[in-house]
């Protein structure tokens, strides 16, 4: 048995005999022809396009493919195979170097696609992807191997590979096919989109799969924990028969909470958004049934790119999210960066205490010019849908005031350059920090929604580290200070009747659920895959209930106390999730 | 003779660039004419008609582009494939020859 540990892009859990698909690259060695054999060669390669484009014809207009974003890259495809200065570029090389049909594709696509990988634009250089993926279309049917084909399927099979292109796993055939996993690949690449879109679990970034898989053992895929497990013992594949029933079941149920509105049982309508960081995260707060997001980090942006995001960068982004959501909320977040995230080294100073240093809100009001930038990026992207903006980290009036008044600036230049944006957009922020809500009633004066964020205002108010080990036994949701300070704005904000929504992981924790309804809360916002496990938890309580679940809370004095009150209330409701 | 050359210059104005969506408008409908159409991007010159060759401009969003035309529909050709720079790109519903659906 071995157990491998990789990325999960497509859940589900799959068991079956394993495919291994040849990992080899294709490897032509350069052969040379005679002059007079340049003509077959080239009438080799038009046949081999012809076939390719028959074959693609097939898989494009196969049921199967109902995905836009797989049509997209057939549709690319087609159109190099049908472009008359590519085709002429590989017999113009057999031509003048006199060299075998399959050396002649190779060696072109190989130039093309690391010319494309060698560009400074993700749009573009991804597409070499592709071209590698047209290479290998046009060698198998230059040299007629059919190892590769997975459409002749009689049995049900996993797919091993090194990596898959995505007009390989487009071509699946899924009453065949149950899963795959890959040594290669990424979160974002075509091929794990496809399988998302094709719903065949998958699991990419194994690493290399050193030992020989014997061809007749069972491979398990969990596509929910990121793990593959090769030739499993009785006991283990005892255990991923049952995991898999019970998330098949989990599934139905699930699927048929998506359509249901997140009411409690005496009719009181809750919102729940999802929190992202990437904007293709959108999709699946929609598919979990989330009600629009919540909390969009924005930080992905500063940390992945390696230099400083342009306008575009970030508008680009802000649409992509946007246009997923259609006219649901997406409450953009500005950047929150510092303390335990830093981007370069030379980003800012070293800090004794960066948790209280130049972080966040105060970094922005400190560089205008970036602030500005994503500023005017979210403004242009506010035309496109309900956008709302969120200052992080805000401690006092006069912050607010400042921020405001570099939104008002930004938009007094698109104004001067008629760039279209929608004025009342609304801005709220962030109570994370306890001279926020202790301020909460002068803040909500001037802010049009709160968003609590219980994990920084719980290590402000707590003055505890979660991640330092000695202390973090300390951090408790659960302390009466922390539970004050929550209710105190949850209660102001009433009283300004602005929204307030919790961000923080408290908000899909099932045991503060209760709590937090019973103390005014009506929007929750969380991780996508929560949605529907919270949303069951609030089909099944009443308000009442919870109203005298946060009077009981309030009287008592300690988190353990608290603790256990939350978790017997739960437990009670919904048994199944303890 | 009705052989002319024309030329017109385009700007690339979405965000994401001349990527293969709109490479892709580009040269689909530059196929529809019967000139021959050729786009430059400083010294780099390519022909209009390839979706290969257009892709590998690396046309980023404020690019300036010269298309050049050349033979009897060249007018068409450029008045054609400014009008689908002048709405950036998006897909127009109905246009023929043009195999392209947008996906609701």
């Amino acid at each position: 048995m071995e157990i491998r540990k990789g990325i999960a892009v497509s859940p589900g859990i799959a068991i079956a005999k394993p495919m291994v698909i040849d990992s080899r690259d294709y490897r032509i060695p350069r052969r040379s022809i005679m002059a007079s054999q340049r003509a077959a060669e080239v009438v080799r390669v038009r046949k081999a396009f012809a076939h390719a484009i028959q074959e693609l014809d097939g898989l494009e207009s196969s049921k199967r493919i109902e995905e836009s974003k797989i049509r997209d890259i057939f549709a690319v495809h087609m159109r190099f195979l049908r472009d008359k200065a590519f085709l002429k570029r590989i017999t113009d090389f057999i031509h003048k170097e006199m060299v075998t049909a399959e050396y002649a594709v190779s060696t072109i696509l190989r130039e093309i696609a690391s010319h494309f990988a060698g560009i400074d634009d993700p749009y573009i250089s991804e597409r070499a992807a592709d071209i590698y993926d047209i290479e290998k279309r046009l060698l198998k049917h230059l040299l007629g191997r059919m190892e590769d084909n997975v459409e002749h399927l009689r049995d049900e099979v996993v797919i091993l590979a090194r990596d898959l292109t995505p007009t390989q796993t487009a071509g699946f055939n899924k009453t065949f096919v149950k899963g795959f996993a890959t040594e290669k690949g990424g979160r974002t690449s075509h091929t794990a989109i496809v399988a998302r879109s094709l719903g065949i679990p998958a699991v990419v970034a194994l690493g290399d799969m050193s030992s020989e898989v014997p061809p007749d053992c069972t491979v398990i895929v969990d596509g929910n924990r990121g793990v593959v497990v090769i030739d499993p013992d009785e006991d283990t594949l005892k255990q991923y028969n049952q995991y898999a029933q019970q998330v098949t079941r989990f599934v139905s149920e699930l699927n048929v909470l998506r359509e249901l509105p997140a009411q409690t049982r005496d009719g009181v309508k809750i919102e729940i958004f999802g929190n992202i960081e990437f904007p293709d995260e959108a999709a699946m707060v929609l598919e979990k049934g989330g009600d629009g997001i919540g909390l969009y980090r924005t930080e992905f942006l500063y940390l992945y790119g390696g230099t400083e995001p342009t306008e575009d960068d970030h508008y680009r982004a802000y649409a992509e999210t946007i246009r997923t959501l259609k006219d649901k909320p997406v409450v953009i977040r500005t950047m929150d960066l510092g303390a335990d995230k830093m981007p370069h080294a030379d980003w800012h100073p070293n800090e004794a205490n960066p948790a209280l240093g130049l972080r966040s809100i105060r970094y922005c009001l400190q560089d205008l010019p970036m602030f500005k930038t994503q500023l005017r990026a979210i403004l242009r992207a506010s035309v496109l849908g309900d956008v709302r903006v969120m200052f992080p980290l805000i401690t006092n009036l006069q912050e607010l005031r400042q921020a405001k008044m570099i939104l008002r600036d930004v938009m007094e230049d698109l104004d001067e350059y008629a760039v279209p944006y929608s004025p009342k957009m609304k801005v709220g922020i962030m109570i994370e920090t306890p001279s926020s809500a202790l301020t909460a009633g002068l803040l909500a004066q001037e802010s049009d929604f709160f968003s609590i964020g219980t994990n920084d205002l719980i290590q402000y108010t707590l003055a505890v580290d979660r991640a330092n080990e000695h202390v973090t036994t300390l951090y408790s949701p659960a302390e009466p200070a922390v539970l004050r300070l929550v209710r105190g704005v949850v209660q102001d904000a009433h009283k300004a009747r602005i929204g307030l929504s919790i961000c923080g992981e408290v908000a899909s924790d099932p045991e503060y659920i209760m709590l937090l309804l019973g103390m005014g809360v009506r929007t929750l916002s969380m991780a996508a895959p929560m949605i529907p496990e919270i949303k069951k938890l609030i089909r099944s309580v009443t308000i009442e209930e919870c109203g005298d679940i946060a009077r009981k809370v309030a009287t008592l004095d300690s988190s353990r106390q608290i603790k256990n009150v939350l978790r017997d209330a739960v437990t009670r409701i919904l048994p199944e999730t303890y | 003779m009705s052989e002319s050359t024309h030329d017109i210059e385009i700007e690339i104005r979405n965000p994401e660039g001349l990527h293969m969506r709109p490479a892709m408008l580009f040269v689909d409908l530059a196929n529809t004419f019967d000139s021959d159409i050729t786009v430059s991007n400083g010294e780099t010159k390519v022909d209009g008609k390839s979706i290969m060759q257009m892709t590998m401009l690396a046309a980023t969003c404020g690019t300036k582009l010269r298309v050049q035309a050349k033979g009897a529909d060249a007018r068409r050709a450029l008045a054609a494939l400014g009008e689908l720079a002048e709405r950036n790109f998006s897909p127009q519903p109905v246009e023929a020859g043009m195999r392209q659906k947008e996906s609701g």
